[in-house]
């Protein structure tokens, strides 16, 4: 029990974040493709495409910290102040973002600086995201279980390339997002878009995946040991196929297939990363059972989030049914 | 310059959290409202209630919007600024936490998107199913965030080793002493709080004649719900402050400025706390005042602050001044409210013009309440983050105290402008009033794309001036 518990709970909140990065990754790639939009009317159509689910993806945010905070405090109290800047950053960027959804409809003069909040908000939140992962792939400094590092650890060129990285992944799944939800120019234009941001996704998933291994010895144990590699040979190449498939896809004019292929590439990148990492929550020093709370706690929660985890998915699942297809052209609720 | 890392610690977490708390306090009561008028539009066939629902909706939207994104922040800020804190109690705590999440949070963000756009694609039911939905979600949200509040106040149901708290009894961990008290207490605050806000809105539009017959409606509603829940509230806030003084009783030596234990308690109408010399200065006191309250017995005695050295007490003059003017407007929401339901008796509640002025501008009321309870029992608290567990200093992150400032200013900044212009905007709404046609329900043959049907109608609605 003392082992299988934080190993269940690691999949969990592994879980509730993947959740978070593939939906709100969509809708914070709309606020990254805004500036693309050619008018006022494009982005309405845009936002429609997202307003009626963004506030359910964002909880998924507050699943991934809050559940980090349950079940493995002491990652938790590490990770936090580690990250200080980069997290208050993000969440200040989403209180711009979040709020940009509602005045945008309200306000006249204003909605032009609503219109950037939205946009700078949703990249900025997701550019911290990035940096957010760089720092904790690339390892916090850590004494007596404390946080022991400097206010800027974080900020090296690799937590910024993963920064960069973040921002084109999310605009990729957000214009593949548009590709299946919108109509007319504004799908055109993303299937364009969607391509390009393929690309330049592969090169940043291409770079991280050689920078790792060189760069931090543990990652290239993990990744070229025997018998490690024998198994763990097929995930570049899968990635490579479904990537191939997007593109196809893309090309072909389907509507479903790209939105779901890039969903398959991030997790599947997400995947590679958690084998990077396992078993440290706090690379290099702080596993997962280092970390985690009291089993009694990790059970009281585990009885409730297993029933109520499938409810939840079920009535999002009913809301992105009742909410199917596509937004027209000049087509907005306000 | 040399800035004390604690109590900047403690001023970032106050300002993100009173921000936070004012709009739970609003969308809790008007999620109800809103399913109340779906639920009598159904019932009634009226149009005027659809109508209402729809004005307050929008108004909902942009309320609700502001409390979830500073909401997240919150569910952060534990670890960014109390880390500590939180590994002492995330044994305890983080479940109540993680719990309001798979509970509440989730319901209400998921069902809010039918809510608001829901109106032409979904049938009447479904759009009051998903109204009700969220209200109840805003309280499941309450209960647990209480909860967890309350542990912080009256811990029980655990055992501390290692200084790190353990979990033995998660029943006697929720309803930990003070829980029921405060859960009946600040529910209370979040329906009167919208109360106030709809009485004032609907006395606005009959004092500038305008869209009269919802003001009518407005009024009458919000009087009926603060001519119950006032009273009611007074005898709640009696009864926490009975069970703060069985658990914590400095805080309520520090709510009273009572200094010396050993003599029965006046109640101090005014007074100027003076902490040094240990006395009260300027008090205009009623004898006793405070020992007929809180022991219902004149000659009754209750601990005093110097029943403890200094350095336990909390800081006196904010507790006692933020009780005073929590007590003060509720007295003035009683006031409201039973001379509200005299006139309505009377038939003249919607046409005492004197009163309709009076209380149009009374939308604030319920906001500075709720706040000044929160820094009375938050500030009545310390020196402990966890009474008598964990005190505030031992509980902050190992962060600089630069960061913690360059971030506090960076809040100050941002949520300046989101509430300056969430109030902005809902003024607009309100001075737009409710507009546009009724919704029919939609037809079997609703189209499946979003927003399809609803664009027209709710383009129109959206009109100024149409």
């Amino acid at each position: 029990m003392e082992w299988y518990l934080p190993v269940i709970w690691a999949a969990l909140i592994g879980t509730a974040v993947a959740l978070y990065v593939i939906l709100d990754g969509f809708d914070l790639g709309i606020g990254i493709l805004f500036p693309s939009a050619k008018n006022d009317k494009e982005q309405d159509q845009m936002i429609s495409s997202i307003a009626p689910f963004w506030d359910g993806n964002e909880t998924w945010l507050v699943l991934g910290g809050g559940g980090l905070w349950v079940a493995f405090p002491r990652a938790y109290a590490v990770i936090m102040p580690a990250l200080y800047l980069p997290v208050i950053v993000m969440l200040l960027a989403l209180v711009f973002r979040g709020v940009a959804f509602e005045f945008r409809t309200v306000a006249n003069t204003s909605k032009k600086y609503w219109t950037f909040a939205f946009a700078g908000g949703s990249t900025l939140a997701a550019f911290c995201q990035g940096l957010i992962l760089g720092g904790l792939i690339q390892g916090i400094k850590v004494e007596n279980g404390e946080f022991a590092g400097g206010t800027f650890d974080f900020a090296t060129p690799f937590a910024l390339l993963c920064g960069l990285g973040v921002v084109a992944g999310y605009a990729l799944l957000g214009a593949c997002w548009l590709v299946m939800k919108t109509e007319g120019e504004v799908a055109r234009r993303a299937r364009r878009h969607a391509k390009l941001l393929l690309l330049a996704v592969l090169v940043f998933m291409a770079i991280v995946s050689l920078w790792t291994p060189l760069q931090f010895p543990r990652i290239r144990e993990r990744w070229f040991s025997l018998p490690n590699i024998l198994f763990l040979w097929p995930v570049p190449i899968v990635t490579a196929l479904v990537a191939f498939m997007a593109w196809r896809w893309l090309e072909r004019g389907r509507d479903f297939g790209p939105f779901f292929a890039t969903i398959v590439l991030f997790l599947l990148g997400y995947t590679g990363l958690a084998i990077s990492v396992y078993p440290y929550l706090v690379p290099p020093t702080l596993t997962i059972w280092d970390t985690a709370a009291a089993p009694a706690s990790q059970i009281f929660m585990l009885l409730g989030t297993l029933p109520l985890l499938p409810i939840i998915l079920g009535y999002t699942a009913f809301i992105y049914w009742l909410f199917r297809g596509k937004v027209r052209e000049g087509e907005s609720y306000h | 310059m040399d800035f004390d890392p604690v109590l900047l610690a403690r001023v970032q977490f106050g300002f993100t959290i009173a921000f936070h708390i004012i709009f739970p306090s609003f969308t809790i009561g008007l999620a109800a409202y809103i399913a109340t008028l779906l639920t009598m539009w159904i019932r009634t066939g009226r149009e005027r209630y659809q109508l209402l629902a729809r004005f307050w909706t929008k108004i909902f939207a942009v309320s609700f919007g502001m409390g979830v994104v500073s909401g997240i922040v919150l569910s952060y800020q534990f670890g960014t600024n109390w880390s500590r804190f939180s590994v002492v109690t995330g044994n305890v705590i983080g479940p109540l936490i993680g719990y309001e999440v798979l509970t509440a949070f989730f319901l209400e963000a998921t069902f809010l998107g039918v809510l608001l756009f829901g109106w032409n694609r979904v049938p009447p039911w479904l759009l009051t199913l998903a109204a009700a939905i969220v209200a109840f979600g805003t309280a499941i949200s309450a209960f647990w965030i209480l909860s967890a509040n309350s542990w912080m106040q009256t811990p029980t149901g655990h055992e501390m080793r290692d200084g790190i708290a353990y979990p033995l009894d998660w029943v006697a961990i929720v309803f930990n002493p003070s829980f029921p008290y405060r859960l009946a207490h600040m529910l209370t605050a979040a329906y009167l709080t919208t109360a106030f806000v709809v009485l004032a809105v609907g006395a606005r539009y009959l004092v500038a004649g305008r869209h009269e017959a919802d003001g009518r409606t407005m009024v009458r509603m919000a009087i009926g719900m603060i001519a119950v829940l006032a009273p009611l509230q007074l005898f709640f806030g009696d009864q926490h402050g009975l069970n703060t003084l069985k658990h914590q009783p400095i805080k309520v030596a520090a709510m009273e400025a009572h200094w010396d234990g050993t003599k029965p308690g006046d109640f101090h109408i005014f007074a100027w706390p003076d902490e040094k010399n240990e006395t009260n200065r300027f008090a205009i006191s009623i004898p006793r005042g405070a020992s007929l309250v809180l022991t219902h017995d004149l000659n009754g005695l209750f601990p005093g602050l110097k029943s403890v050295p200094a350095s336990e007490r909390p800081p006196v003059a904010p507790v006692f001044f933020a009780f005073r003017i929590m007590v003060g407007i509720g007295f003035l929401m009683i006031a409201i409210g039973l001379f509200g339901a005299f006139l309505w008796w009377r038939g003249q509640l919607v046409t005492t013009r004197w009163y309709l002025r009076i209380v149009q501008h009374g939308w604030w009321l319920g906001f500075v309440a709720v706040l000044s309870g929160w820094i009375t029992t938050e500030v009545g608290r310390q020196p402990w983050i966890v009474y008598g567990i964990l005190r505030t200093k031992d509980a902050i992150s190992p962060v600089s105290a630069a960061s913690v400032l360059t971030t506090l200013i960076l809040f100050v900044i941002v949520y300046s402008i989101v509430f300056t212009m969430g109030i902005y905007y809902i003024n607009r709404l309100i001075v737009r009033g409710p507009q546009g046609r009724a919704i029919e329900p939609p037809s079997h043959d609703t189209p499946s794309r979003p927003l399809a049907a609803a664009h027209d109608a709710a383009r129109e609605a959206m009109q100024p001036g149409g």
